[in-house]
């Protein structure tokens, strides 16, 4: 299925995948978007991963094994930052990063 | 079985607390508090028996004694946490929650246990989120708070963005070498620029944890939002995890670029130290300041990895150590002023002294210990860092150390000042402490004491940083 699409194509697409992800966390004022940059830039080192594996080290299956705990832990991280933004809805009726500045110094 | 014992122990009074939980009552949750306390301290002493160290699982997990003497330092200064914190657990609004604290606590502790010993970087990477994760619920423990569940919203999307740095550099290392073995990628690395690049992202990611300077911002706002125990064990005992981690990655895994990042740290660790103290100064908050002072301490830490060799490691063991009974002991005070009495500003510790003189004494003698006075433990751990960075000739480095000590002591001197000279029309009223707060801040005062008149510690660990190094 992936013969012929050489290995670079992968990385480019990782890289601007991450790029697009930290430009999205920076910019973007909605926490649940900011959220989907991280998953935007921790998905993007999942491609780099499987990738590299399938195309550079086919002998050895690290790089999937990395893959699978990162999409793990990303759900862990997800489920607890869902749980504190929802806690934060109910005391601000909103979820704009502009509202947390309750302690400017 | 036995190599693993102190993360077993940890797991396994872990799931005792969950049990307990399960069955306890819903008005008798406080009931909890004494069996946790006390299985905590068995786990210390446990951990201090000596037993076989070695690596399992094919590498992915090894300790050496200098690790297990990591951990039992990790392990004291959690005890501590926990009796400080009793008298804030018992709070109305903790009432329901007590448990969850205990064990959110212990589950950090064993994922740092993990980052520590671990061998390849996705036991590494594992070990790091485990001690992360549950601290962002620590964070945001008061609910009813919007200051809590700030700080824990903003520790959860930094620490989630610098892994997700740190990860995109461990793939471009995986990428290069084919391996994420310490030992193999460590053979295989040859500073191409693909691995000087996968560097970076990995020395962000762990500035970010640690709070070096450029990417310390997120730190000052956490410390001052989170619960005044949870502040403690942000600055101490989860700063000091990853200060171990990212020295053993650095003397083992990166190695061959040592001349490379000791400049990024040599610059680093003048910009974290220098910073840290210049906000530290302008700070009224007692959390905020502690939270700028324990930034500045990490730059200090950063003098002792530069030194890269025994003694270095040693040096940073040591200050961890030390750094652990001064700062608990500090926070350990400020958390129960709060407590009792809601005040968090330093201005309202004029007069602090004839109300509670034990408790400023203890504050004193904390606050001389972070700012290097001889006669305690602080001297020491300063003293053999700057000679640890000295003995590599970075003179510079050292002198600019010493000047930061010098303004560190200033303002560490204002809080003593407002404490025992400064005169209040309202001063905190007296009050008095219960048995876990004498307690907790009793062994800070004897850590800070004893680590600073018997040599016999120092020694001790450098006999034990002999192999790693």
């Amino acid at each position: 299925m992936f013969e012929g699409v050489p290995l670079n194509w992968f990385l480019i697409t990782a890289t601007l995948m991450f790029f697009i992800g930290i430009y999205g966390f920076l910019v973007r004022k909605n926490l649940i978007t900011m959220l989907m940059s991280l998953e935007l830039i921790l998905n993007s080192v999942n491609i780099n991963f499987v990738a590299f594996n399938k195309l550079l080290y086919p002998q050895h299956l690290e790089g999937m094994f990395f893959t699978v705990f990162i999409i793990a832990v990303a759900a862990a991280e997800a489920s607890v930052a869902i749980a504190i933004i929802i806690n934060i809805y109910r005391r601000l009726v909103n979820i704009d990063v502009e509202n947390m500045n309750e302690m400017k110094n | 079985m036995l190599i693993m014992r102190h993360e077993l122990l940890l797991v396994t009074i872990t799931v005792i607390l969950l049990l307990v939980e399960i069955f306890l009552p819903h008005d008798k949750k406080h009931k909890i508090i004494l069996p946790a306390i006390l299985l905590m301290g068995l786990v210390t002493i446990a951990g201090f028996i000596p037993g076989p160290t070695g690596i399992l699982f094919g590498g992915m997990y090894g300790t050496s004694s200098l690790i297990l003497l990591m951990k039992n330092i990790l392990n004291i200064g959690v005890f501590i946490i926990f009796v400080q914190s009793v008298s804030w657990l018992k709070l109305e609004e903790q009432k329901e929650k007590i448990s969850e604290f205990f064990i959110l606590l212990l589950s950090t502790l064993i994922g740092m246990d993990y980052m520590i010993s671990s061998g390849d970087f996705l036991m590494f990477y594992l070990g790091l989120e485990l001690a992360t994760i549950p601290l962002a619920t620590l964070a945001a423990f008061e609910r009813y708070k919007e200051k809590s569940a700030e700080a824990g919203v903003k520790l959860i999307f930094t620490s989630a963005l610098s892994s997700g740095i740190l990860l995109y550099g461990l793939s471009m290392i995986y990428g290069t070498t084919g391996t994420v073995y310490f030992p193999e990628v460590s053979a295989a690395y040859t500073a191409a620029p693909l691995q000087i690049l996968a560097f970076i992202f990995f020395f962000a990611g762990m500035a970010f944890k640690i709070s070096l300077v450029p990417f310390h911002l997120w730190a000052a706002d956490v410390y001052e939002g989170a619960p005044i125990n949870v502040t403690s064990y942000l600055s101490v005992i989860s700063k000091g995890a990853a200060a171990f981690i990212f020295m053993i990655i650095l003397y083992t895994v990166f190695n061959k670029i040592a001349l490379m990042w000791r400049d990024v740290i040599y610059v680093i660790a003048i910009l974290t130290m220098t910073l840290g103290n210049l906000f530290a100064m302008r700070q009224r908050n007692i959390k905020r300041f502690l939270a700028f002072s324990s930034i500045a301490q990490a730059g200090f830490i950063l003098l002792g990895i530069i030194g890269q060799s025994q003694l270095g490691m040693t040096t940073v063991v040591y200050f961890v150590l030390i750094y652990i009974f001064s700062n608990l002991g500090a926070f350990g005070v400020a958390a129960i002023i709060s407590n009792k009495t809601g005040k968090e500003s330093i201005d309202d510790y004029d007069g602090f002294y004839r109300t509670n003189p034990l408790l400023s004494l203890t504050m004193m003698l904390a606050l001389f210990s972070l700012a290097g006075i001889p006669p305690v433990a602080g001297f020491f751990g300063k003293f053999f860092l700057f000679a640890s960075a000295a003995k590599q000739g970075m003179y510079i480095l050292v002198f600019i150390a010493v000047l930061n000590t010098i303004i560190s002591l200033y303002y560490y001197l204002l809080v003593i000042k407002a404490m025992f000279l400064n005169r209040s029309d309202q001063p905190i009223g007296y009050f008095k402490s219960d048995g876990y707060t004498k307690f907790g801040l009793a062994m800070c005062v004897a850590g800070i004491i004893i680590i600073g008149l018997a040599s016999p510690v120092y020694e001790f660990i450098l006999k034990l940083s002999y192999g790693l190094y």
